[in-house]
């Protein structure tokens, strides 16, 4: 009994492009479920998700919590946020203690990259990754590839630019590899010391300044530029950044026409993104939001296919 | 064709069949008001587009259709392995009050009917449900029977029964496959 996509959800990195379409391919008739007076399938009737958040989130874990219930999960929310033990320690703890209360999956969020895998290794349950430290965040880019190819209807070809901070982001990560993996043209701009030194040997294109990437680009991904970067001086000024990389509606005057503006929030209006763009024709931020339910409904789903727990009841009904 | 398969409905005859089908299925509802098809993907769905077809044709009256996806309501899914592929699900009005046709190509052991009662209840709260198919195998698991039968098949628990409709399987004919009898 194995589920098309494994056991468990770690990154973009390695599904290959047929494992990304089924995923999507899923979310897409998952969508009108939200639409429903009542709003619920009997899928995942008892089954027990635990969301285990050790990095605050309100988006993505109300979001992944959205998801659990609309297919009849039973959810328990951890936030062990502020937790003064040791990470290591704490994870290796957890992951037992987890197996013992016989759970059926765990979406993790872990300031540490890796940890989803770590957790994935030491437990039979699946284990979603809700974003790992710098490294990934695959229902992110899933959700962004989804809210993409509804638009184009392929992304084959398809030039997308991901604006900003870069070396800090597991979005920019799952977005490369995701993208690149469904044959779209990947680009990154941001200033040079937001950019990860080896950023070219992940077959991107980079661009230093703003204007020529708006003018290359079918889609604009911008991410968020988290304010501790400019206490860390990683940049000399909210203000100065805005002047320079912010996507604004005068800057995009140079676009084409129908070009998309993606922003995967909280946003900082003002900063990375103007608010006549966040709330202009060409965002689709909103649709990003609804599609990301859709998108981590149709990755439960396809997970519970491989959970140990009913492998078992199944062999015995048999 | 092998030696085990024998035609059921020829496209004709599964053409008359569906023409009695649509006849029925209006005059159960003393017309065509408030009525709405909603087909069980896939062929259901196909068969109520047919069946609304002639109805149109005959009562002058375009009568609204939905389609259903049973899969994420299905009580094998904890046994059936990888995940079945979910298909749309639309039914594009209200259904409270309403006199709904559950359309299938084949009943056999009631469970899908049972998934997709399940399903239509999360939409809301029909005046009437009624059931139509094409075929009706026999060998029920459930307590279901259909409103409006195209045709009774004597067919064993291990026999296919296969409604192949134009739109997907390029041809129409209900053909039945005897070969795994011992």
């Amino acid at each position: 009994m194995t589920s098309p996509l494994g056991k468990d959800l770690l990154g973009l990195e390695r599904l290959t492009a047929e494992q990304i379409t089924l995923i999507l391919d899923t979310a897409e008739p998952l969508k009108e479920i939200s639409e429903r007076a009542i709003k619920k399938v009997p899928t995942l009737r008892g089954a027990t998700i635990v969301n285990l958040f050790f990095e605050a989130s309100t988006r993505t874990r109300i979001s992944f919590e959205f998801a659990e219930k609309r297919m009849s999960a039973d959810t328990v929310n951890v936030a062990t946020a502020g937790s003064s033990v040791t990470k290591g320690e704490t994870l290796v703890d957890t992951a037992r203690n987890l197996e013992a209360m016989k759970i059926d999956m765990v979406v993790i969020r872990h300031g540490s990259s890796g940890a989803a895998q770590f957790l994935a290794d030491r437990i039979e349950s699946n284990v979603i990754n809700a974003g790992d430290g710098t490294h990934e965040h695959p229902t992110q880019g899933l959700l962004d590839l989804l809210t993409l190819r509804q638009r184009w209807g392929t992304l084959k070809g398809k030039k997308v630019c991901i604006c900003g901070d870069v070396l800090h982001s597991r979005v920019a990560r799952s977005n490369i590899w995701g993208l690149q993996k469904m044959g779209a043209q990947v680009a990154v701009c941001g200033p040079r010391s937001l950019l990860p030194n080896a950023i070219s040997d992940m077959g991107v294109t980079v661009f230093d300044r703003i204007e020529p990437a708006i003018e290359w680009a079918d889609a604009l991904n911008v991410l968020r530029l988290q304010l501790e970067r400019m206490q860390a001086g990683y940049i000399p000024s909210l203000r100065e950044y805005n002047r320079v990389f912010g996507v604004t509606s005068e800057r995009l005057k140079r676009a084409r026409e129908d070009i998309l503006i993606l922003h995967p929030g909280p946003m900082n209006r003002g900063v990375e993104i103007d608010s006549d763009v966040a709330d202009g024709p060409h965002s689709v931020i909103l649709d990003q939001v609804t599609n990301g339910v859709a998108v981590r409904m149709a990755v439960l789903y396809l997970l519970s296919g491989n959970s140990p727990r009913l492998a078992e009841a199944a062999a015995g009904g048999t | 064709m092998s030696p085990s398969q024998s035609v059921v409905l020829t496209a004709r005859a599964l053409e008359r069949t569906l023409s009695r089908m649509a006849d029925e299925i209006v005059e159960q509802n003393d017309g065509t008001d408030g009525l709405i098809l909603v087909g069980i993907q896939r062929r259901g769905v196909q068969v109520a587009q047919r069946l609304a077809a002639v109805i149109a044709t005959r009562e002058g009256v375009e009568v609204p259709r939905g389609a259903l996806d049973i899969t994420l309501y299905r009580d094998d899914l904890q046994t059936v392995g990888p995940r079945p592929v979910v298909g749309r699900t639309e039914i594009p009005l209200t259904i409270d009050g309403m006199n709904v046709v559950i359309v299938d190509d084949v009943l056999f052991t009631g469970r899908t009917v049972r998934a997709a009662l399940n399903e239509l209840a999360d939409f809301g709260r029909p005046s009437r449900v009624r059931l139509a198919v094409v075929i009706d195998r026999g060998g029920r698991e459930l307590p279901i029977q259909p409103d409006v039968v195209g045709k009774h098949v004597e067919a064993e628990r291990g026999d296919r029964v296969d409604v192949f409709v134009q739109e997907i399987d390029g041809r129409d004919e209900v053909i039945l496959d005897t070969g795994k009898r011992a």
